[in-house]
């Protein structure tokens, strides 16, 4: 095993799932927080890919594939919402759906 | 080598990253994120998974951002979305993602010089995948079909427009 070292790329799926996360937290904007959204999802499928690579197994890419549904699958529906969202409210402001009905 | 090839891609990607969450427009944002997707793409190449690496590329930069464009179209209509446009073809905006793409088309064209001798780790192979995905992994997929098809119903019916009905709002 003389090449990239595990440890490394673990880091560099944790620093891309934390800037993911600075992103939905500090973003107002619906589409943007889907795009950091999907950050967050390729953060966890390096992970997975780091360790299969690691084992030299094919598991990680079984999950990385899973992952890819998901997002997929994910991204279908909450850009829905985000259509919805703008047609009744004439915004893409997430503060600004904070009211509820009843 | 391939050191040096992954510490430059994993820059470009965090970089790509960092732009994409500060960048006020959306559609800017997208640019950077298009990017940091295609170098976690050569990352797949570099540890060795080809086939994540292609599917990265393929579905994630290609249908997925596909999506967030046609979203992004549906939203701006009107007649602002001409001054929009004009703001948004400044020449400047292209400079940074075309850097970064340069980058990673440049590592690519190392990749090939090399003869495909970059990869360190064990080399996982589209075979191997697909006889653990349609051996152990057959409900998973099947699951994973199940998913699908909820995702496409619900999408339909959640971007449907506003039917009014009689009596309510």
């Amino acid at each position: 095993m003389n090449g990239i070292p595990m440890e490394h790329g673990l880091l560099l799926s944790a620093v891309l799932f934390v800037l993911g996360l600075v992103g939905v937290l500090v973003r107002r904007n619906l589409i943007m927080i889907l795009m950091s959204l999907e950050v967050m999802l390729n953060a966890t499928g390096l992970a997975f890919i780091v360790a299969g690579a690691r084992w030299g197994e094919a598991d990680g890419q079984i999950m990385f594939l899973l992952i890819l549904t998901l997002a997929a699958a994910e991204v279908g529906v909450g850009l829905g919402l985000a259509l919805q969202i703008f047609r009744r409210f004439h915004t893409l402001d997430a503060d600004s759906l904070n009211g509820m009905k009843g | 080598m391939a050191m040096t090839l992954f510490y430059i891609t994993s820059a470009v990607a965090v970089f790509a990253t960092v732009m994409m969450i500060t960048r006020l427009n959306a559609v800017h944002g997208l640019l950077y994120l298009i990017l940091s997707l295609l170098a976690v793409g050569v990352l797949f190449f570099l540890l060795g998974a080809h086939f994540a690496a292609v599917l990265e590329v393929i579905i994630y930069a290609g249908a997925i951002m596909v999506l967030f464009v046609f979203v992004i179209m549906m939203l701006n209509q009107g007649q602002k979305t001409i001054e929009q446009e004009r703001a948004w073809l400044q020449p400047g905006i292209w400079i940074g993602p075309s850097l970064l793409a340069l980058i990673l088309f440049i590592e690519m064209l190392v990749i090939v010089v090399l003869d495909g001798g970059a990869e360190t780790g064990h080399v996982v192979n589209a075979k191997q995948v697909g006889i653990a995905l349609y051996g152990p992994y057959l409900l998973t997929v099947e699951l994973a079909s199940i998913l699908l098809l909820a995702g496409l119903v619900g999408a339909y019916h959640l971007a449907k427009p506003i039917i009014k009905i009689e009596g309510k709002s």
